[in-house]
């Protein structure tokens, strides 16, 4: 079955890199400008993994990944981060509102790949 | 799997392009909001932004630079250092160095040759200081510190033991993928599950984990690809891993080691361009449109096609009987072209905003310059011209609003004296209205001295001292070349270059423009623009046979005049009277020199046209009706004739002129100044 993955991200060449390499993989693919719009994409649907920016405007990844895990269907959907190594704190704060795991910038697809098939293969 | 990043890299430069200029306005607008955090936010997020793509897209020395940038904005943004003046300049002189590096990187990406190189050097050092100790390169890809655990490729036996904490499942994780992942770096030797934990059943939650597991797995891995596994569980469960037999427990480090260490970005350096991308202007060479307008254009192209069918089956089987069918499907065809004529043209609206946005920075600048205090107010950023017209229309704006600051605006002191506020203030504001966008450049200072610019124009021989000019045809002296009545030349403008070419770049476009002012207080110029550049609603009419189109907009109305409403003035020049105002008559065939057309103003029709708030009566044989029109560029194909702004392609073939109004009132008035020299 295939799998669909939600990427959040205001950066419109990351969201559209992150995606063409998750769908080249076999994901069906939903994307979100920012925390706000992505809780929009999740509202009925139910996806396999999460994929999110932590600095974004509207609402930031981590408000976000808080509310989305929040929700019934998305309680144990792999949620992962898209971070940089200065935020060594923000990989702590993500995961203490329900991020799985994380994503280190600067990442090429090679390296994406071998993060989601950890926790969504 | 190898993907090939050239289309993301490219959205990258734009993007970025984008994230500049934010930056910068936003900058700006800290120095009169310095507590503003949400600001502060945005600002650092448009960094944040460029130096997290940059590094994935292999722009290595932006990623490098923007970093040392994103670190000063990241103590501005926790209050650690404050906007003050000096450092929203530095800011601002790191992002010119920044957007210096983009274009450096942009035009690498599309093979062409570099522009200057980007000094970085000394802003960094700059930006160093300010960020206090200096961060001898503070790594910013952490280099992998080799584990001292690290043992040849030799397979060995891990003793492993895994125990999820409670709330395991909380974030998503599941223990089961990381016992697969183990099991998929060599051969499980044994596994068993501690299942003490396991409460009761009727107080069994499902939720919670309360399993633990011990394995042995034969592996040629190294101990830091085993902690890898559990990169994201390490503050989540109890993790140990040793080398089976190993005397001493060795508790390992589970996230030590980075992940980014694995991520060295070799990866997606750019290839060479091939030849066949180089493009010119790599500013224009992309245009950004909303998903939407593609939508809207794609239903169309649905609609046409749906329309072309019916036309096919119509003549496929066709009956003299079906000729009504054949004609509606052609009507369908034709709306759906205009249609979609229309949605690609919206295509290429781009919002005026992308240029307004570099003004606030020119004037900031140019008013430090001149010791003047001036705030600028931007107005309708949304209005939408065509991407060509936003292009060319930066320049002379520029201008405009250079030549307010130094000529219009009073400095602090004189403004006090005149009761005025000290600071002045330009206000640059589009509107659409009609088939037209107007650009307004308004300041509220000294407005322009007529009676200086009358005797300049006297001096020059402009204009004689008998004549009566009004107010506004003496203004509009400005434009004339080499015109400037500045008392001394400054750096800024003043050198009577550049009214002039304001005024021909304008009109270049199909623009005109005029000015309004009031002695004492302000100046405003007007700008009109066309919509776009490349369709034009037209009214074709005839002259001795041969077909002109008239742009619709500057047309006011056309009847055919009465003997009586005609007069023959001393001068030669003859004018039509309507309702009660006096309109010099042009006739069509004398201007554009052609034999055989109906000349007896009673017997043919007049056309009356407005161009720059000026009527005048258009002799014409006969209109033919309204079209659109494509207009061909005539300069580029032929060369410049006056009157005469372009050609198009009629339905049956033929060739027309598209006549240009003000060309037309010039082409007459120095008919008129001729006869009357005479």
């Amino acid at each position: 079955m295939t799998k669909t993955v939600l990427i959040v991200d205001d950066s419109v060449s990351m969201r559209q890199m992150v995606a063409f390499t998750l769908k080249q993989a076999g994901f069906q693919v939903l994307e979100g400008g920012n925390g706000k719009e992505a809780l929009e994409r999740l509202a009925g649907a139910k996806v396999d993994l999460i994929i999110t920016d932590l600095n974004m405007p509207v609402m930031d990844g981590i408000t976000f990944v808080r509310e989305a895990r929040a929700k019934p269907q998305n309680k144990f959907t792999p949620i992962l981060l898209l971070t940089t190594e200065s935020q060594e704190s923000k990989k702590q704060e993500g995961k203490a509102a329900g991020a799985t795991g994380w994503i280190v910038k600067p990442f090429n697809p090679e390296q994406l790949l071998k993060v989601v098939q950890k926790v969504a293969p | 799997m190898q993907i090939d990043l050239t289309p993301f890299r490219r959205a990258f430069l734009d993007e970025s392009a984008e994230h500049v200029a934010a930056l910068e306005e936003g900058l700006l607008r800290l120095e009169s909001q310095p507590e503003d955090s949400e600001l502060l936010s945005s600002i650092f997020r448009a960094a944040h932004s460029v130096k997290g793509g940059a590094g994935s897209f292999g722009f290595e020395d932006v990623a490098r630079f923007t970093h040392v940038v994103e670190n000063l904005l990241d103590r501005m943004r926790n209050g650690l250092l404050r906007a003050e003046r000096s450092l929203v300049d530095l800011l601002l002189r790191a992002n010119d160095v920044l957007k210096c590096l983009l274009e450096a990187a942009r035009a690498k990406e599309y093979g062409q040759p570099a522009a200057a190189a980007c000094d970085t050097r000394a802003i960094e050092a700059e930006l160093q200081q300010r960020l206090g100790a200096p961060q001898a390169h503070e790594a910013s890809a952490p280099s992998v510190t080799a584990s001292a655990a690290e043992s040849p490729t030799s397979s060995s036996v891990w003793r492993i033991e895994f125990a999820p904490h409670a709330d395991f499942f909380r974030t998503g994780a599941d223990p089961l993928l990381l016992l697969r992942e183990l099991a998929g770096l060599g051969r499980v030797v044994s596994i068993e599950a501690e299942v003490q934990a396991l409460p009761a059943w009727d107080e069994f939650d499902p939720e919670v984990c309360h399993l633990a597991w011990r394995l042995e797995l034969e592996s040629s891995a190294t101990l830091a690809e085993l902690n890898d596994v559990f990169l994201f569980s390490s503050d989540d469960a109890r993790v140990a891993i040793q080398p089976r037999g190993a005397a001493r427990a060795e508790a390992p480090s589970v996230d030590a080691l980075p992940s980014s260490a694995a991520s060295a970005p070799a990866q997606g350096v750019a290839p060479a361009a091939s030849a066949a991308q180089r493009r010119s202007g790599a500013e224009s060479a992309s245009i950004r449109v909303s998903v939407e307008k593609v939508d809207q254009l794609i239903n169309v192209i649905g609609e046409l096609v749906i329309a072309q069918s019916m036309v096919a089956d119509v003549v496929n089987n066709f009956t003299p009987e079906r000729v009504g069918q054949l004609r509606e499907a052609v009507l369908a065809v034709e709306r759906n072209t205009r249609d979609l004529q229309e949605r690609v043209m919206a295509v290429r609206m781009v919002p005026i905003g992308s240029i307004f946005s570099r003004f606030p920075r020119i004037v900031r600048d140019l008013a430090a310059q001149l010791g003047k205090e001036v705030r600028l107010e931007l107005e309708g950023e949304e209005t939408e011209l065509d991407k060509g017209v936003v292009e060319k229309i930066s320049d002379p704006l520029t201008h405009l609003i250079r030549n307010s600051l130094d000529h219009g605006i009073e400095p602090p002191l004189e403004r006090e004296r005149c009761g005025k506020p000290r600071e002045g203030v330009v206000r640059l504001r589009a509107l659409t209205e009609g088939g037209s966008v107007f650009v307004e450049i308004a300041d509220d200072g000294a407005g322009l001295n007529t009676e200086r610019i009358r005797a300049k124009a006297l001096e020059k021989g402009l204009m004689r001292p008998d004549d009566n000019w009004s107010q506004e045809q003496i203004h509009q002296l400005i434009f004339q070349p080499a015109f400037s009545t500045a008392a001394t030349v400054s750096d800024v403008s003043g050198r009577g270059v550049g009214m002039d070419v304001v005024k021909k770049n304008v009109e270049s476009l199909g623009g005109a423009v005029a000015i309004h002012s009031t002695r004492g207080e302000g100046a405003r110029f007007r700008i009109k623009l066309p919509l776009t550049l490349a369709i034009l609603d037209g009214l074709s009419l005839s002259v001795g046979g041969q077909i002109f189109i008239l742009p619709l907009v500057s047309i006011v109305e056309s009847f055919r005049p009465r003997a009586a409403s005609l007069k023959t003035l001393l001068s030669g020049g003859e004018v039509a009277l309507v309702r009660g105002q006096t309109l010099p008559l042009l006739r069509a065939h004398r201007l554009l020199g052609i034999e055989g057309a109906q000349t007896d103003p009673t017997k043919a029709l007049l056309a009356i046209v407005e161009s720059d708030g000026r009527r005048v009566a258009l002799l014409v044989d006969e209109l033919c009706g309204q079209s659109q029109v494509v207009i061909k560029n005539l300069d580029a194909n032929f060369r410049r004739v006056e009157g005469v702004m372009g050609a198009t392609i009629m339905g049956d073939g033929r060739v027309a002129l598209i006549l240009d109004v003000p060309g037309l009132i010039r082409l007459s008035e120095g008919a008129t100044s001729t006869l009357a020299l005479a």
